[in-house]
């Protein structure tokens, strides 16, 4: 991908002076945009950090939530959010990929595929809470899931579904062309083909797409509460019909109490958020570096 | 003498203590329930059952309360669907909630659990606006002020010129509705162009920070942010009960001479889960601790007596709302309330 739009600034032909300026122009305007939004980043971060570093120890972590704002934890929290997150990869990942490689490797490119095409696109789009709506009917109310773990993941693999057929598909039509021809040309079906060239070598980036839609979800608050995920829940949850709580949840929560404690609390929770998200982002980058030296 | 009579005190307060602690562990102690109690609805009343929950759990392991906070109106949604066992509610229920909950062959049992009194807040820099009366605060909340009433002098004359920025309880809460009924006199009836959040912390820094700014929330958010916040004195102009300006505390909200803007908070159970027995224990466990933990997460808890005659209703499963399935309703005193539950 990179080496598409890699241009090589010393064959550009200097011919107008105007160019430079504008150039300069361009490069400080892009510059502000840079240092504003890490601006933003950095005040954010430095304001919660100072309203919940202090809270963050062990009884936080494993502690139910209490109307005592020293005593709750976000166990509940961090465990429902986790469990959550595990379901819907489990059900979106396989489906998302599994799409993505019809559409690229399979499907004729005629009307009908584009108009799928055109509808993912606008999928990914589509507000959170719209899908929350759509679970709270489908899941907990017509399939009888209740408001439970199963109900929750279904919900938010509907969410992450489209960001993970797209960044998918651009993945795979990466893989360049060339590969695929030498692959027929030895002989090889469409389907081996898929499977040791196409699909290992744009595993790194259908990875890093779905991880990153991942963190979007475990961030999402708007659909689980619409399908009525539940605020205080001082129990683990023990099946995929059990009852839960997430943490963007139990973070909404204590921000609306009138006690400062519970504003801590709140502060050490979106750390507790951040930090996960880091780790999920860590973890992306080091599968997609891991891969990628393999196949070179 | 007096020294016996001290004695005298002392024994008989700690005979009443232990009468109350054997009341409590002579009720079988069923450690062995069990069970999902499902729990739904205002988040005014969130904190009041969240603190009985914990309590409760602690007590019986076994039952897993869980505790939604999807409002008034999206309790009772779920609630009338048979989805959730109990109801929190911080205004009785409304006309079309009982519709829902008769389609679905829902029967409940109301029972109040607390007082909560709306406060009317104005920013600490704000030397003009020390009281009101309802009339004015109708004038400027009906929904003909609407871009009208914009300047603090067309409510008085003799206060400044300046623009007034107004703030308020979004419009999905219990406390909305309520507070457009006592004042507006119709519920959900108020002017659009205020500043409306479901969270009272943003209310509490918007008014805290804008001279000019008014608004109303929860009296258990003033409580929390003295510092930062100046009450109101609210004048019904009805000399029965109260004369003059009334500022909201404990006692004024507790006498019923802060009115309207003082009202009691519910929770509604269904009457068929009322059958299972860990239901059952949770509401008189919930009549029995809802005083004390009311007041410590920052409500006004009822008389004793109001717990006591609610338990009665319960006991006898008496169905239906004392209000008559109307909504909110201004002006319902403790002794209201009491007369109500005795039937």
């Amino acid at each position: 991908m990179k080496g598409l739009y890699h241009i090589e600034h010393r064959k550009m032909p200097t011919r107008r002076r105007r160019g430079r300026r504008g150039e300069w122009i361009f490069q400080s305007m892009a510059f502000v945009a840079l240092v504003f939004t890490i601006a933003v980043l950095v005040v954010l971060l430095v304001d919660v950090f100072r309203d919940g570093v202090l809270r963050l120890n062990w009884q936080f972590l494993t502690s139910f939530p209490s109307r005592k704002p020293e005593l709750a934890g976000i166990l509940a929290a961090l465990v429902g959010s986790a469990c959550l997150i595990t379901l819907t990869a489990l059900f979106a990942f396989p489906l998302g990929v599994g799409a993505a490689i019809y559409l690229e490797e399979y499907a004729r490119k005629n009307w009908l595929s584009r108009v799928i095409e055109v509808n993912i696109a606008n999928l990914a789009g589509v507000p959170s809470i719209i899908y929350g709506l759509l679970g709270l009917e489908l899941f907990v109310r017509m399939m009888r899931m209740d408001r439970s773990l199963l109900a929750g993941a279904c919900t938010m693999a509907l969410l992450v579904l489209p960001i993970i057929i797209i960044s998918s598909r651009e993945a795979i039509r990466a893989v360049p062309v060339s590969i695929r021809e030498a692959s027929y040309a030895v002989g090889a079906t469409r389907w081996q083909t898929i499977r040791y060239q196409v699909l290992p070598l744009a595993f790194p980036g259908i990875l890093t797409g779905t991880i990153l839609a991942f963190s979007r979800a475990i961030g999402e608050t708007a659909p689980l509460i619409t399908i009525g995920a539940l605020t205080y829940v001082a129990f683990l949850p023990t099946g995929l019909f059990s009852p839960f709580t997430a943490l963007p949840i139990q973070i909404f929560n204590w921000v609306s109490r009138p006690q400062k404690g519970f504003l801590t609390n709140a502060a050490a929770a979106i750390i507790v958020l951040l930090i996960v998200l880091l780790l999920m982002n860590a973890v992306a980058i080091w599968l997609r570096n891991r891969y990628q030296k393999k196949l070179y | 003498m007096l020294k016996e009579k001290g004695r005298m005190r002392q024994a008989s307060l700690f005979l009443v203590f232990l009468t109350t602690i054997l009341c409590i562990s002579i009720t079988p102690a069923r450690a062995e329930l069990k069970g999902l109690i499902k729990v739904d609805g205002s988040s005014t009343v969130f904190p009041i059952t969240e603190a009985v929950a914990e309590e409760f759990q602690k007590k019986y392991p076994g039952v897993k309360v869980t505790v939604g906070l999807s409002g008034t109106g999206g309790g009772f949604k779920k609630f009338g669907r048979g989805e959730t066992d109990i109801a929190n509610a911080s205004r009785p229920i409304k006309p079309s909630e009982v519709e829902l909950c008769q389609k679905n062959r829902v029967e409940y049992i109301e029972l109040p659990v607390a007082y909560d009194g709306l406060a009317v807040m104005v920013n600490p820099k704000n030397t003009w606006c020390t009281s009101m009366t309802v009339k004015e605060l109708k004038k400027l909340w009906e929904p003909e002020a609407q871009e009208k009433v914009t300047r603090w002098n067309q409510i008085r004359p003799e206060w400044p010129d300046k623009e007034i920025h107004l703030f308020g309880a979004g419009v999905d809460s219990g406390t909305y509705d309520y507070f457009t009924e006592a004042v507006v006199g119709k519920e959900h009836a108020s002017r659009g162009d205020f500043t409306a959040s479901e969270d009272d912390n943003v209310l509490v820094q918007g008014i805290a920070m804008d001279e000019l700014a008014l608004g109303f929330f929860g009296f258990a958010y003033y409580e929390q942010n003295q510092d930062k916040l100046k009450l109101v004195a609210i004048d019904d102009e009805n000399p029965e009960n109260g004369q003059g300006p009334i500022l909201p505390t404990p006692e004024t909200v507790l006498n019923g001479t802060y009115q309207p803007l003082a009202r009691p908070i519910f929770i509604y159970v269904n009457r068929q889960s009322a059958n299972r027995p860990e239901v059952e224990e949770f509401v008189r466990f919930y009549m029995i601790m809802g005083g004390p933990l009311a007041k410590e997460v920052g409500y006004i808890p009822l008389p004793d007596r109001a717990y006591t005659l609610a338990l009665d209703r319960f006991k006898r499963r008496f169905t239906g709302s004392i209000f008559g399935g109307k909504g909110s309703q201004v002006g319902v005193s403790i002794e209201t309330l009491l007369l109500a539950e005795q039937k």
